[in-house]
């Protein structure tokens, strides 16, 4: 018998998203899109304790699985993503899809289930699982996603195979030990390591597949999409890399750069998904300073993270739901129609904007404090710089031009009821995670380690409101005098044109040339081949020299042959 | 639960030697009887009998460790010794076991395939020619190897030429069989004769205690052992003494193709292994060199050689023939790389190949037995028109191709390691160039038949027409068999690597 409490949650929900996939009545597979995630969170719930907990354990083919591994860092992650499910369930609630229901399941177990893998081989599989489940949700959003689904798909295998290679190589340096704890860059399987959770997590220059895919995919799609891939790649780095001077940089680097094309980037879902790259530069920043109070930023800001950037993704997704675009050239005014959702954006955005008593201002203050106390100015500037950006475009900006603005004209209903309370328990969430008496002091029980933090002193509040404002003003002013990039019909295109145009360029370039050379070279090539062919035929076919029925005579000399030989062999040696 | 306490313990005790007297009496009483059904229900009784007594040997083996047998009390020396270990036991298991599944496959295949008065002789002959294997797996007595041999080799002559009722060819390839048989069993016995020139016994184990003894011996001993590979050789059809067997294989009565491709090399192997390992031994000079140089040589020369003829053959049946005798280069580049791990590579491939192309030949009959079909271009369509038959033909073609999870995987992968673990990297690249081979030799038959479109008769397409029952179940039972033991399904997988790593411990001397 096996014991239940051994089992993964995640496969939990993989097995009712499999169940999903050949359920035909709707009321069913919603009840079960809601329920798999709690039932998961329940049995986390039942398995955890207090200690690291280890089970699952499968030998198969010699080598050992490690199934199951739920200690204080993949607990967070694991009650978060059933949160998120849950929250992307109720979202969900309208949509009458089998196929995004099935998958959106499979994925939120393949993510779970990755989280608790304790084995790099185990997180393989789920790795791969996400990106396989997922791209469906990709796919959903019309025919124009087709595209940047294969991309999307193309990309994450790829990361899967490298994950697989690295931890081919790493295991084998380590005497065949696959367990999943600190690697560290010190060897090759490390360094191929990052590289794998690097592209899942969107690092510099790996990150294009966030912004070409999640604006493409469904409303409900890039909601779920945009919680599961990018964190459980941050878990992993997490896990693995913690204290990684490099990874300080990298973060600083991702936190920076997507703010200048988030300004400019006229979809607005397409500005949430670069604001996601500039979030995760932050945690992947304080992940390399890796002191403890750093990684407690990384898990306060990881859960506050899910719960608000879901929360934006989630108005963009209604007020797109209703009008059916979610460019800013397009929207304006909405607030008048739309109320709730422009409250609940409000909220979202100054979470992400790290309003105090909003979610991101406790966990993000740990981050800066963390490199200032590591002594780290530069990328601290850097942070700080992005801190403000964020207050830009996703602070301001989204909201700004959706729902204030010039009016569009735009007469629509509310967003239905099942958005409203999805989106008003995120935003219930983003307040009492920051709420000064009782609030952050829950979030913090969960952290790792020990915390011992003070969010609300003076000077922290007047500092942040103080970039908070100068960033207002900055805004303000620019759209006085008419120097805000204004909202245009345009695709911003930043280093995926090496692939979307330059490769694309390239590859019909060669194609062209081969077509060529080909016609060309046809005379030669035939007479080489068939002259190859030709010759093997002559000598291996039934027709063939080789085969041509040997008489009894010749094959007795052969015999007697083979004998001179052997005994050849042996006399002389 | 035991399964070994089932069996009675006196059947245990004789065992050895019942699994040899009774398929010989039985093919002397099956000669004269007056019916074909008889003559089958007599076939089918008898090895299946043998299948278990062979099945308890093996458990018996397994439990108890070796045991010689002692035929009629007289100890060896003196007497004749059959001995039952770790190297035998799994043999005699995998020849009567192929030889139930061909009597199975053989009742619907002889009706088509053998003249109606002949039907008890060859049910006969085939008995015999099972006895021989047997005899020349179990025994202990180096002269009566001989004689099975010859017993073996005789009744296969004349059930190869039984083909003739189907193809008038057969009885050139069958004489051509019987001019070399007897050449590679003549220069066996010469062997012989020397090998008792210089120990003057003819048991095994006494013939290895003396050679031991005398350090290997004089020049007699390597004459002996060179007369004795290049005998052996010639039956196992080791590049270039193979000619016999592609007319054998693919002219005999299919059944018989099956039984020879299946068991009648796999034998000769055995004894290679038998006297190369335990009556001669590798740590000879003239040995050892002979193995590494000769028998590795035309073993990497014959896969390659072979695989590229398989390519360009017309005829199915040659086909898998040629790929048969690159399927041996494999085997003796496991022995000769003489390591632990490359003996049980290649003790394992040996099984494997049995259960392998024993299916291939199996499927390969229904398809004649349907639709008298032996030439590769006749392949088109055949999933549509036999998909049960095809599938399994394709499981089989994927393990011979060494496709993960299949039994073929298994054992390539096991030798190419090995080959590894000795340096021998271009044994390695070998091994992989000749997968290729195979992917282009097989894939050609399966493309044509998957992606064909089936024939027309008579402006209509050919219907579904399924192999009979009796065809169906001993090829899935091997089809079955492959992917078991490529997945590790019931324990399979392991069970047979432990038998080959077994026999590779017996062979190089640390005991069963």
């Amino acid at each position: 018998m096996i014991d239940i409490l051994q089992i993964n949650p995640g496969l939990w929900i993989i097995l009712a998203g499999i169940i999903c996939a050949f359920m035909p009545v709707g009321h069913v597979r919603k009840t079960l899109v809601l329920l798999a995630p709690l039932f998961a969170g329940v049995m986390i719930f039942q398995i955890y304790g207090a200690q690291e907990v280890i089970g699952g354990v499968i030998n198969y083919a010699g080598i050992e699985f490690t199934t199951l591994r739920i200690d204080r860092l993949s607990m967070i992650w694991g009650y978060l993503f059933c949160l998120a499910g849950v929250l992307n369930a109720i979202y969900a609630l309208h949509e009458k899809c089998r196929i995004t229901d099935s998958s959106a399941l499979i994925y939120t177990g393949a993510a779970i289930a990755g989280v608790f893998a304790g084995d790099l081989l185990t997180l393989f599989i789920f790795w791969e699982l996400t990106a396989l489940s997922s791209v469906f949700l990709v796919w959903k959003g019309g025919e124009r996603s087709y595209a940047a689904g294969l991309r999307y798909l193309a990309v994450h295998v790829f990361s899967g195979v490298l994950l697989l290679a690295g931890a081919i190589v790493y295991g084998r340096a380590n005497g065949g030990d696959f367990t999943f704890g600190h690697i560290g860059l010190d060897s090759p399987g490390g360094l191929m390591l990052l590289l794998a959770m690097g592209i899942k997590c969107g690092f510099p220059l790996f990150h294009n597949w966030i912004q070409d895919a999640y604006p493409k995919a469904s409303i409900t799609g890039t909601v779920i999409l945009s919680v599961f891939t990018t964190k459980l790649a941050l878990y992993a780095i997490a896990r693995g890399f913690a204290g990684e001077d490099i990874l300080i940089y990298i973060g600083a680097v991702m936190a920076v750069f997507p703010v200048f094309f988030a300004v400019i980037e006229n979809d607005l879902r397409r500005v949430l998904a670069y604001s996601l790259n500039n979030q995760l530069g932050f945690m992947v920043c304080a992940i390399g300073i890796g002191t403890p109070l750093a990684m407690n930023g990384v898990a306060g800001q990881v859960i506050t993270h899910v719960i608000f950037k879901g929360l934006l993704f989630m108005t963009m997704g209604a007020v797109m739901f209703r009008t059916g675009t979610a460019k800013a050239s397009e929207l304006g005014g909405l607030f008048r129609s739309m109320p709730f959702t422009t409250v609940f954006c409000l909220i979202g955005a100054g979470s992400i904007a790290a309003f105090p008593l909003l979610a991101a201002f406790v966990t993000k203050s740990m981050i800066l404090s963390a490199a200032l106390e590591e002594h780290l100015y530069i990328p601290l500037a850097m942070l700080l710089f992005a801190s403000a950006g964020v207050m830009e475009h996703s602070g301001i900006k989204v909201p700004y031009f959706t729902f204030f603005s010039h009016d569009s004209g735009r007469r629509v209903k509310e967003a239905p009821w099942n958005m409203l309370t999805a989106m008003g328990l995120a935003s219930l969430l983003c307040i009492v995670f920051a709420f000064p008496f009782g609030g952050y002091q829950l979030l913090y029980s969960l952290l790792p380690y020990e915390v011992n933090y003070h969010p609300y002193t003076p000077d922290h509040v007047i500092f942040q409101l103080q970039l908070l404002f100068a960033a207002i003003t900055a805004f303000c002013v620019l759209k006085k005098y008419g120097l805000y990039p204004s909202e245009k019909r345009a695709e911003v295109i930043d280093f995926d044109w090496t692939y979307r145009k330059l490769g694309l360029g390239i590859a019909r370039w060669i194609g062209a040339m081969w077509t060529r050379l080909s016609v060309n070279m046809t005379g030669v090539r035939k007479t080489c081949v068939d002259g190859m062919g030709k010759k093997l035929y002559q000598i291996f076919s039934p027709a063939g020299a080789m085969s041509a029925a040997a008489p009894s005579g010749l094959a007795a000399v052969l015999t007697a042959g083979m004998l001179v030989i052997a005994l050849l062999i042996m006399f002389i040696t | 639960m035991d399964v070994l306490s089932l069996f009675p313990a006196w059947l245990l005790e004789h065992g050895a030697a019942f699994a040899i007297v009774l398929p010989l009496l039985m093919g002397a009483i099956t000669a004269i009887l007056p019916s074909r059904t008889l003559a089958w229900w007599t076939a089918f009784i008898v090895t299946l009998v043998v299948t278990v007594t062979s099945f308890g040997l093996v458990l018996n083996m397994l439990s108890e460790g070796a045991t010689i047998y002692s035929m009629g009390g007289w100890d060896p020396p003196h007497g004749i010794s059959l001995v039952v270990d770790a190297l035998s036991a799994p043999v005699l298991l995998l020849i009567s076991a192929m030889a139930v599944l061909t009597v199975v496959y053989g009742m619907p295949a002889t009706v088509a395939e053998v003249e109606p008065k002949k039907r008890a002789p060859f049910y006969a002959a085939f008995l015999i020619c099972f006895a021989g294997l047997m005899g020349m797996v179990v025994t202990g007595d180096a002269f009566n190897v001989f004689v099975f041999l010859e017993v073996s080799s005789i009744s296969t002559y004349a059930l190869v030429a039984m083909g003739s009722a189907r193809d008038r060819r057969a009885l050139t390839a069958s004489y051509n069989y019987l001019i070399m048989g007897s050449i590679g069993a003549t220069f066996f016995v010469i062997g012989l004769g020397f090998l008792y020139m210089e120990t003057g016994t003819l048991n095994m184990a006494d013939m290895a205690r003396i050679l031991a003894d005398l350090d290997g011996g004089s020049r007699v001993a390597k004459v002996a052992f060179g007369f004795i590979i290049v005998g052996l050789g010639l039956k196992l059809a080791m590049f270039p003494l193979h000619t016999w067997l592609p007319g054998a294989y693919a002219y005999a009565p299919s059944m018989m193709t099956i039984f020879l491709a299946s068991t009648a090399t796999k034998a000769a192997l055995y004894l290679l292994l038998r006297f190369s390992f335990t009556i001669f031994d590798p740590s000879f000079d003239y040995v050892g060199v002979l193995m590494k140089y000769l028998l590795v040589g035309v073993g990497i020369v014959g896969m390659i050689f072979a695989s590229l003829q398989a390519i360009f053959q017309t005829d199915v049946r040659r086909t898998l023939a040629f790929s048969s005798v690159a399927q041996v280069g494999y085997m003796l580049l496991g022995v000769g790389l003489a390591t632990a791990a490359g003996l049980a590579a290649g003790y394992l491939h040996l099984l494997n190949h049995a259960i392998i192309k024993g299916g291939l030949f199996l499927a390969l009959g229904a398809f004649w037995y349907r639709f008298g079909i032996t030439r590769i271009d006749d392949f088109e369509g055949l999933s549509k028109t036999m998909p049960l038959t095809m599938a399994a033909f394709t499981v089989s073609a994927l393990s011979l191709i060494g496709v993960p999870f299949t039994a073929g995987f298994v054992s390539k992968v096991n030798l190419a390691t090995a080959a590894a673990d000795k340096g021998w990297w271009w044994a390695v690249g070998v091994i992989v160039v000749t997968s290729v081979l195979a992917i282009i030799y097989m894939g050609r038959i399966l493309l044509l038949a998957y992606f064909g479109d089936a024939p027309e008769i008579d402006g209509e397409k050919a219907k579904r027409n399924e192999a009979p029952l009796m065809m169906l179940v001993p090829m899935w039972v091997l089809a079955i068999m492959s992917i078991a033991i490529g997945s590790n399904i019931f324990n399979l997988g392991d069970n047979f690597v432990g038998a080959a790593e077994a026999a590779a411990r017996l062979l190089l001397g640390g005991g069963a």
